[in-house]
């Protein structure tokens, strides 16, 4: 891959938008506090507020409902149930088996039974809780394993088998068989879920909402309104985080303001208080496995056998995507030769597990960096050679390098950029020191891991990946641009106006993205599997290049010389030795009658996958990273704090460095929290008793390490991706695995690395303590 | 006759006369004057989204600290003044806190950021030319209270080094000084909205005049937890009497055996008269006790009065033998803490008594004092064991032993059998192993949500432990080698 294979265009070798660490586009509004979120828009004159009431039960039958009291409460307008829905009281991605409120029966603590009206916020809030509900309870499942023995599922099993697992594990030299779990998480963006529905013309419906995927939103509201979608318009500007939890679960906000607003003719907003919102909607998912594998004294895996129970919750959701990436990550960055790998949604009472950055993949990979731990642990070896020991291998090297899913490997670049990492962080040398302190420390204990991870890019539902977007020129030169995708913090917007600023050689702040509305961009996909910028912006690409390329044409036409060689730089064109101002030409143009907007559509070329064997090629590419973490435990209470982080990561060619490091970084905290703190806890009645951030402990300030080092790999998208970079939102989830690793390794010392600590996730400073003491007592 | 609220936001006074008592600072700024810079995230002071500053005056001098709007009630703001993330800009020129921020990539959606906006600018506020350089604990501190869930901090971290290094904008304190001097008042505050009283009595004797007239009134100090009853419980509170404005009770003194603390001094300032005497012992537990604004707000007075079976404050104070002071027609009287708390949620305190102060022990010779606290999360998290181990150490025997938990029981309670092994105890090892295993029998802790009884009761054993290895006669260890808060870090590479 040489550098020439990236620069497809005149332009791109002098105008270089594209590649700069910009600024978010909201960064001056984000610090002013002048960035509109839904809650912060101007509220039209008669604007209600609606609240929900929730189930107090976890399985029950509904027998009575008395909704007096509520109706009578101060301030309110007016309560609804399922029943006043006009269309479908169901909404669910994927299966539509998600009552958006609770008919006869409840099937969660929390789940929304009816909605409703007053005049205020707090009026509507008080009066939810005046329902006089009775229930008649059923027996409630309420852990994944229990549900997966009672058969429980909310969708078929999966399973994937390549070659003979059952002979390559009889005929393994060694063998490791044993269970694990890693928990849910809460997604816990800072803006609640909202949704803000304000009747139209002729029954029409006009919804403001915290969502990333409006038209999603546009069909459950058509539906449950009995209303055609071109009724229904839906609008988002910015959301305060998403992390996936608004993909699927902002459905149920949305269709209940609209059921709200349909019938009273006047806008109604809902806004989730903290409680609620976590009451209500689904994280993501906890894990279950049990492992089987073979391998050899080298530590090289010979056969795997891999059983993973996800709890999807009451519904469907996305858990059957979600377990699916689960499935293709398993192998993480590792060749498995014969594999038999089974996953089951199990359907439990509590919320509908959802999508969650990462979406399975974190939950399918760190199950073999769990392997290659143990297997490390009993030969007596540095588990990063074991790691080593297995990746997959370079492109060239037959047969090491196709995935269990049948998908070829040709873009690796795992081993360079973990020899990198090995170097520049010093991993050797402070193992060794590590060993040392760890001598006579007698109370605490450091602990290192490198981990690295290779992830798939793009939805593994074929026809998700598409897109489209508009780019309006208008006469003073400026320009407006709108795509499918939706901003959640995660510089989507400024990548995609990086990219039309690139295309048509104008700086950046001549360029504005508006909100994402189902108006102006029609069907559109979730911003969702990292796929945001690859996505939309090629699509964006393509409606500026058709603009430029009419510009040129006329350019030609008045300068001479040919359409190819006008270049768009720094707002000026230049044709045939001639120069003029973007501007100018565009004025030129217009009096010309050139069109001076266009549409641009992307599809991901070369994707396919069969559901059924579970095989294809679901993925456009893979992004790689590594990270090396550092722990100090204290082995008389379980705490612990991280003391440094190295981090290599792959963007390919970066959009925009600025904004990839923040997402790597974030997204490294963030998996470290799930993995450590963030400990949701059910009470046996199923009632979530960690639904606020006084019991759910999501990092903090102290939590971002003093020594952070976190680079990108030199490396560029063998694939043709937008500007040859790779994707940045979910893969560097992975990279905590290595604060959990090494919190293990710092367990193990306190035995001499002689026995494995039996450490599930999230290691909060309890279960450390416990695995340390199972340790201790094993001696 | 109701008085209106009056306080100084956006260069002027506002009056108030027709909202509820308990309007909370963030309803009012976002649902009455459409400000909504200011975002809510939590409603309960765990996010740090509607971080605000407010300003008061503190005997004739303008204090500002930074606070958590949702759990304010307007009420209590009356003579005080406020400024929010809309206040910083001048112009179209942005406010060195907020240009480094932009510079630093420190915001992503963007939704917490007025809230740690609001905090720097506290920090910012703080900072003098004879400030040593910021270290990362001053950060740490400042953002201990704003949860960001998009970028891990780091360029956050960084924007508030990078805030000094841009030119100083200097901050005219006059007009907000004038103000507060307009809006003070000589007597009794008394706002009532559909015959609901708010009071804010100016002294003791009008604080005790009003506890005997309105003895069912709900006393609010900082409102860090009476804030919740009103947004998350919907309580009706009846009454309320502020105890902000009570001069007697915002005074802190020294003697030569104790630190008196008002029961309206807040928090933070409480503690950071408490670690010019007990620098190592409280200074941990002062980072952890709570978020700095939550600190900014909440008093050790109400931390003390409400009782909290983990409340942070209570163990320390026991072991230490603090008192607290009572106030009530019959006059003064002094209780030691730990006679304080009858049962859960249950205290000797009579109708017509307030609590006045508490009294601190100073240091005595000889005297080994720890207080250590454990929880899921080293800012901003609530304790899941607290302890604290106070004694005299004199030729290697262990004398006036005074042990006290929070967490492990429906109080905060003494460990009077662990006590009873230790004292005159050899402070060696096996009076440690006997001593942890007498805990066992004076404690019966829960499980919950923030730990099993299990991790409890072993944690609180290894505590004990850890107290030992820290004040053995024999080669003790440094807070160094057993706390992993207290490991430093390594300094980052340029």
């Amino acid at each position: 891959m040489s550098q020439t294979t990236k620069l497809s265009s005149a332009t791109e070798q002098e105008w270089a938008e594209a590649g700069r660490p910009h600024p978010h586009e909201s960064a001056v509004l984000h610090v002013c506090g002048s960035a509109n979120y839904t809650d912060d828009l101007p509220e039209l004159q008669g604007t209600l507020h609606a609240a929900l009431g929730l189930s107090a039960q976890a399985h029950a039958v509904i027998g009575t409902m008395n909704l007096e009291r509520v109706r009578q409460a101060p301030g309110v307008v007016a309560v609804f149930t399922a029943a006043d829905f006009p269309g479908d009281n169901q909404c669910g991605p994927i299966i539509r088996d998600d009552p958006i409120l609770a008919t006869e029966k409840v099937h969660y603590a929390g789940q929304p039974v009816f909605a409703v009206v007053a005049h205020s916020h707090e009026q509507a809030r008080r009066a939810a809780r005046l329902a006089d509900i009775t229930y008649h309870p059923l027996p409630a499942l309420l852990h994944a394993r229990e549900a997966d023995a009672a058969g429980s599922y909310v969708l078929p099993p999966m399973h994937l088998q390549r070659g003979d697992p059952e002979a390559a594990l009889e005929q393994a030299p060694l063998r490791l068989r044993g269970q694990w779990q890693v928990g849910g998480q809460e997604q816990f963006y800072l803006e609640g879920q909202i949704a803000y529905a304000m009747p139209a013309e002729g029954e029409g419906m006009h919804v403001v909402c915290s969502t990333q995927h409006p038209s999603e939103m546009q069909h459950v509201i058509a539906h449950a309104l009995g209303l055609a979608s071109h009724a229904v318009r839906v609008e988002c500007r910015r959301m305060g985080g998403g992390f996936g939890g608004k993909e699927s679960q902002s459905a149920l906000w949305a269709g209940v303001a609209a059921l709200c607003a349909h019938h009273l003719r006047r806008p109604v907003k809902l806004r989730a208080d903290r409680d609620d919102d976590m009451l209500v909607t689904g994280k993501r998912h906890d894990f279950h496995y049990d492992y089987d594998v073979g391998f050899n004294a080298g530590g090289r895996i010979l056969a795997a056998r891999i059983g993973m129970i996800a709890r999807a919750g009451f519904s469907a959701d996305l858990s059957g995507p979600v377990a699916t990436r689960a499935v293709c990550h398993v192998d993480n960055a590792y060749y498995l030769s014969d594999v038999d790998i089974r996953a089951v949604c199990a359907r439990t009472n509590t919320q509908s597990n959802t999508a969650f950055r990462g979406f399975g993949g974190p939950q399918g990979a760190i199950l073999i960096e769990y392997v290659m731990d143990e297997i490390a642990r009993q030969l007596g070896m540095d588990p990063l050679d074991v790691r080593k020991h297995n990746f997959y291998g370079r492109h060239d090297e037959e047969g090491r390098n196709i995935t269990h899913y049948g998908q070829k490997v040709t873009d690796n670049v795992i081993h360079e950029l973990v020899a990198e990492l090995e170097s520049s962080s010093d991993y050797r040398q402070r193992r060794t020191a590590i060993a040392a302190f760890n001598a006579t420390s007698p109370v605490l204990k450091k602990g290192l891991a490198l981990t690295p991870h290779k992830f798939g890019i793009a939805f593994n539902v074929t026809h998700l990946n598409q897109a489209g977007a508009l780019v309006h020129v208008y006469l003073d030169g400026s320009v407006s641009v709108n795509h499918g995708g939706t901003e959640m913090g995660q510089g989507l917007h400024t990548k995609v106006a990086q990219v039309v600023a690139h295309e048509l050689g104008i700086p950046l702040s001549a360029v504005r993205v508006s909100a994402t509305d189902t108006g102006k961009i029609a069907n559109t996909s979730a911003t969702a599997a990292s796929t945001g910028a690859d996505l939309n912006g090629k699509a964006a690409q393509d409606a500026a290049r058709q603009i430029r390329q009419r510009l040129a044409q006329l350019a030609a036409n008045r300068f001479g010389g040919m359409p190819d060689q006008v270049r768009f730089h720094a707002g000026t064109v230049v044709c045939n030795e001639q120069r003029c101002s973007f501007q100018e030409l565009v004025q030129q143009a217009y009096l010309a009658r050139v069109q001076l907007w266009s549409d641009g559509f992307y599809a991901t070329p070369d994707l396919h996958w069969d559901g059924k064997t579970m095989t294809g090629h679901p993925f456009s590419y893979y992004a790689y990273g590594a990270a090396v973490s550092e722990v100090i435990v204290d082995t008389l209470t379980g705490e612990w704090k991280l003391l440094r982080a190295d981090i290599l990561y792959d963007a390919g060619q970066s959009l925009n460095p600025a904004i990839d490091q923040g997402q790597i970084e974030g997204a490294f905290i963030q998996g470290m929290g799930w993995l450590t703190t963030e400990e949701l806890v059910w009470n046996n009645q199923g009632k979530l008793t960690t639904h606020a951030p006084s019991t759910y402990k999501i990092p903090a300030i102290s939590d971002c390490p003093a020594d952070f080092r976190v680079k990108l790999f030199a490396n560029c998208n063998v694939t043709d991706s937008i500007h040859r970079s790779k994707a940045v939102g979910e893969p560097p989830l992975l990279l905590p695995f290595s604060v959990f690793f090494a919190i293990r390794d710092a367990i193990a010392s306190v035995s001499a690395h002689r026995r494995s600590p039996p450490l599930t996730a999230p290691a909060t400073a309890e279960s450390i303590l416990r695995a340390i003491h199972a340790v201790q007592t094993a001696e | 006759m109701s008085d209106p609220i009056r306080y100084f936001f956006k260069h002027q006074i506002h009056e108030i006369r027709d909202l509820p008592v308990t309007r909370t600072l963030l309803q009012h700024l976002r649902e009455d004057l459409h400000c909504t810079g200011t975002k809510e995230g939590c409603a309960e002071g765990d996010c740090g989204a509607c971080t605000v500053v407010t300003a008061e005056l503190h005997q004739g001098q303008v204090r500002m600290k930074s606070v958590n709007a949702c759990l304010q009630l307007l009420s209590s703001l009356d003579g005080k003044a406020i400024f929010t993330v809309e206040d910083l800009q001048q112009g179209q020129s942005l406010h060195p806190v907020q240009q480094a921020m932009v510079e630093c990539h420190a915001s992503q959606c963007g939704f917490c950021t007025p809230g740690f906006v609001m905090s720097l600018w506290d920090l910012y506020l703080r900072r003098t030319e004879d400030s040593a350089p910021l270290q990362r604990q001053d950060i740490n501190q400042a953002l201990s209270g704003n949860l960001c869930r998009c970028t891990g901090y780091r360029p956050i971290i960084d924007a508030a080094y990078r805030m000094e290094e841009l030119p100083h904008q200097h901050f005219d304190a006059q007009p907000v000084t004038t103000a507060l001097h307009q809006l003070e008042h000589g007597d009794t505050f008394c706002y009532t909205h559909q015959d609901q009283h708010f009071f804010a009595p100016r002294s003791l004797e009008a604080l005790l005049a009003l506890r005997q007239q309105y003895p069912d009134a709900c006393l609010l100090a900082g409102g860090t937890d009476i804030g919740l009853w009103v947004t998350k419980q919907f309580r009706q509170l009846g009454h309320l009497i502020y105890l902000g404005q009570v001069a007697e009770l915002r005074s802190l003194k020294a003697d030569t055996h104790w630190l008196s603390i008002g029961a309206a001094v807040t928090l933070d300032d409480a503690y950071r008269a408490l670690c010019n005497y007990y620098p190592a012992e409280l200074g941990e537990l002062q980072q952890r006790f709570a978020s700095l604004p939550i600190r900014h707000a909440g008093t050790l007075g109400g931390n003390v009065a409400n009782g909290s079976p983990i409340g942070d404050s209570m163990p320390w104070l026991i072991a230490l033998g603090s008192q607290v002071i009572l106030h009530g027609q019959q006059g003064e009287r002094a209780l030691a803490l730990e006679d304080f708390y009858l049962g859960y949620q249950q205290k000797d305190l009579r109708p017509d008594e307030v609590v006045t102060a508490i009294r601190v022990p100073l240091p005595v010779s000889k005297q080994i004092f720890r207080t250590y606290k454990l929880t899921k999360r080293f800012d901003q998290d609530i304790s899941a064991v607290c302890a604290a181990f106070c004694a005299t150490l004199e030729d290697g025997r262990l004398h006036q032993v005074r042990i006290a938990f929070g967490g492990m029981a429906a109080t905060p309670k003494r460990a009077a059998k662990t006590e009873a092994v230790l004292n005159q105890a050899l402070w060696n090892e096996d009076s440690v192993l006997q001593a942890m295993q007498a805990l066992a029998a004076d404690y019966t802790p829960l499980s919950d949500m923030r730990a099993s009884a299990e991790y409890r009761l072993q944690a609180a054993q290894n505590l004990l432990r850890r107290f030992w290895l820290e004040t053995r006669p024999e080669n003790p260890l440094s807070a160094h080698a057993l706390q992993v808060s207290a490991t430093e870090s390594r300094e980052q590479p340029v």
